[in-house]
């Protein structure tokens, strides 16, 4: 057993129960203890990676009880590669918040923490219920975090985000009610390999209960009928909390990937692949919607929010398509879209910075101190964000278009997508010039430029032309990721092992 | 006792759903509160209803499932914990926007 696995999620919670003991600490020892552990999770999460991209599977029973009577962590290469993401994503984050927006609330730190470890156990964890949980825990540190800072606004956001995130948790818990009703499990593989088991005439209640589980995961992944607290949230969230939440749709998405690949998978009979027929259309719309969105909002954050519910379509639309070549396009663009819309976040709250009372309203305001280096990396977040050449939005939209077959399929898919690309571009040209050159004569006096908030928002944007340098070797790991993901039998293997890996 | 028991969870989640498109807070904590009775409910019953048998392991080999039952306990101590947080977030919002409906502000008539 790799006792590195439930690390992940015992260093954040270890280090959180002890910054709450320890509230009244002064602030740069609970930045230090905070920042220690993102730091130490970056190595961690690229080792896990390492580990994974062998090929086995590898599991943590806890309390040593034997699949399936207790719970079971798992990694495989998609889970590694959703750590990755997110202790890259979180390192900068944090080290944005650590520059002062910290200082807005006591709990900041302690709140970070639980967040990362609900986000971490949600990807790591192979048991259904045990995904409620940290889905949970992930959800409450959110509320929390969204509404750090105060404000009417944040409030107003947060109370809608609460509460359909609360009737969310109930269609979980009915959809898990409802599968251990009939199983008689709530691990994972062993699902599967129940529901490939089970009577025909079971099928339709099987089949309602994926279905709610499919609204519950979009209602956290945010796609059509399910994305309007999203904007507004994001919109009003602290720059740092906002970048963080560019993870939280993908844990959404992580979960319809791994529930209908697992359990409602190749081998599940009537039910094989049942959502795909579903997200194919909502993705598109999707897309679609949040272009118009994009187009429509009246400031940055608005802006980048809506992109990323263009972001989630796109995905969508990856995973819909359902062949290797789109979902491991998907998982390439994932990583790239969680990275650089963090990075545009923190980017609006920079220039935010400098505009004095005007925020990130698109409208009229002073002239920005250093318009050079706020421009050129807007310039960069744009390009990547839009899908345009050479940055890493282009490899990931062309790999997606690629993957279509000529036909309906592609005569939908390609003018949605580079429509959408394109209102991402025009949005964007909107916004740029009137936040960098429609500005009046005088400059704020107040305002300055703070490099440790710089660096953490060109770290993550850098990424975008990291990524393509890196293509090569990640592509071929998201290739090995999603046959991994259909080679089921592997999966069943942890049932039969005992748990002994 | 099935068509009591679903009965039951009917008038609950309805209930609660009624409750909750009220768009006050307080009535819509009250719906939360009811779906999740409800839901625990539902939870429990997936273990079968049965009675009179032995709650977790017996000799004639005839016992309650004792997984549903720690599923629920799971499921209401977060529950409570998400209706704490609402009552208090509620209270908040109507401290900070004058007003108890969801959206912060009243509808225009």
């Amino acid at each position: 057993m790799n006792h590195a696995l439930i690390l992940p999620i015992v260093l954040p919670m270890f280090v959180g129960s002890l910054l709450l003991f320890g509230a009244r600490l002064s602030m740069p020892v609970k930045r230090i203890m905070s920042f220690s552990v993102v730091l130490v999770m970056l190595p961690l999460s690229f080792w896990l990676m390492a580990q994974a991209s062998q090929g086995d599977l590898q599991v943590y029973a806890l309390g040593n009880w034997q699949p399936p009577f207790g719970i079971i962590l798992m990694l495989d290469r998609l889970s590694a590669l959703m750590l990755v993401a997110t202790a890259v994503l979180s390192f900068f984050a944090l080290l944005y918040a650590t520059r002062g927006d910290d200082e807005r609330g006591r709990n900041f730190h302690a709140l970070f923490q639980f967040q990362l470890m609900g986000i971490y156990g949600a990807f790591l964890t192979a048991d259904l219920f045990n995904l409620f949980v940290f889905f949970e825990i992930l959800l409450i540190a959110s509320y929390s975090l969204l509404l750090h800072g105060g404000g009417p606004d944040r409030v107003r956001a947060g109370l809608h985000y609460v509460v359909m995130n609360l009737v969310g948790s109930a269609f979980f818990l009915i959809a898990v009610g409802v599968l251990y009703g009939i199983t008689g499990t709530l691990n994972m593989a062993d699902m599967a390999q129940r529901i490939a088991a089970t009577s025909a005439d079971q099928a339709p209640l099987i089949g309602a209960a994926g279905f709610l589980l499919l609204v519950v995961f979009g209602l956290k992944a945010a796609f059509l009928p399910l994305y309007f607290w999203l904007p507004r949230a994001y919109a009003s969230a602290t720059a740092p909390v906002a970048a963080l939440f560019a993870i939280m749709t993908k844990v959404g998405l992580y979960s319809i990937l791994r529930v209908f690949t697992l359990i409602f998978g190749d081998d599940a009979g009537t039910l094989a692949n049942m959502a795909d027929d579903w997200l194919w259309p909502l993705a598109l719309l999707t897309i679609g919607l949040g272009a118009i969105g994009a187009l429509a909002a009246k400031s940055l954050h608005g802006l980048i929010a809506y992109l990323v519910v263009v972001s989630v379509g796109t995905l969508l639309a990856g995973l819909a398509i359902g062949t290797p070549e789109s979902v491991s396009a998907a998982l390439y663009y994932l990583l790239h879209s969680t990275w650089v819309s963090g990075g545009l976040f923190l980017l609006a709250d920079l220039v935010s910075r400098q505009r004095g009372v005007k925020t990130t309203e698109l409208v009229q305001g002073p002239e920005l101190q250093n318009p050079y280096i706020l421009g050129s990396l807007f310039f960069i977040g744009a390009i990547s964000i839009a899908g345009l050449p050479p940055l890493s939005g282009f490899i990931g939209k062309l790999l997606l278009l690629r993957s279509v077959e000529p036909g309906l399929q592609m005569a939908f898919m390609w003018p949605v997508v580079l429509i959408g690309g394109l209102i991402t571009v025009i949005a964007f040209s909107r916004a740029g010039s009137t936040l960098f050159w429609r500005v009046g004569l005088s400059q704020l006096d107040s305002a300055e430029l703070d490099y440790g908030r710089l660096w953490a928002c060109v770290g993550l944007l850098v990424l975008s032309p990291a990524l393509v340098g890196l293509a090569a070797p990640l592509l071929e790991y998201v290739h090995a990721t999603v046959s991994q993901l259909h080679d089921l039998p592997l999966y069943y293997q942890i049932i039969q092992a005992g748990g002994g890996a | 006792m099935e068509a009591l028991f679903a009965a039951v969870l009917g008038i609950l989640t309805a209930s609660g759903v009624y409750l909750l498109l009220r768009a006050r807070t307080f009535p819509v904590v009250m719906g939360l509160t009811l779906i999740s009775y409800a839901v625990n409910l539902f939870l429990f019953a997936m273990g079968r209803l049965q009675t009179g048998v032995a709650s977790v392991i017996s000799e004639n080999g005839k016992y309650g499932d004792p997984l549903p039952q720690a599923l629920v306990l799971t499921a209401i101590v977060i529950g409570f914990a998400m209706t704490a947080f609402v009552v208090v977030l509620a209270l908040r919002s109507v401290g900070e926007t004058d007003t108890d409906h969801v959206d912060g502000q009243e509808t225009k008539p």
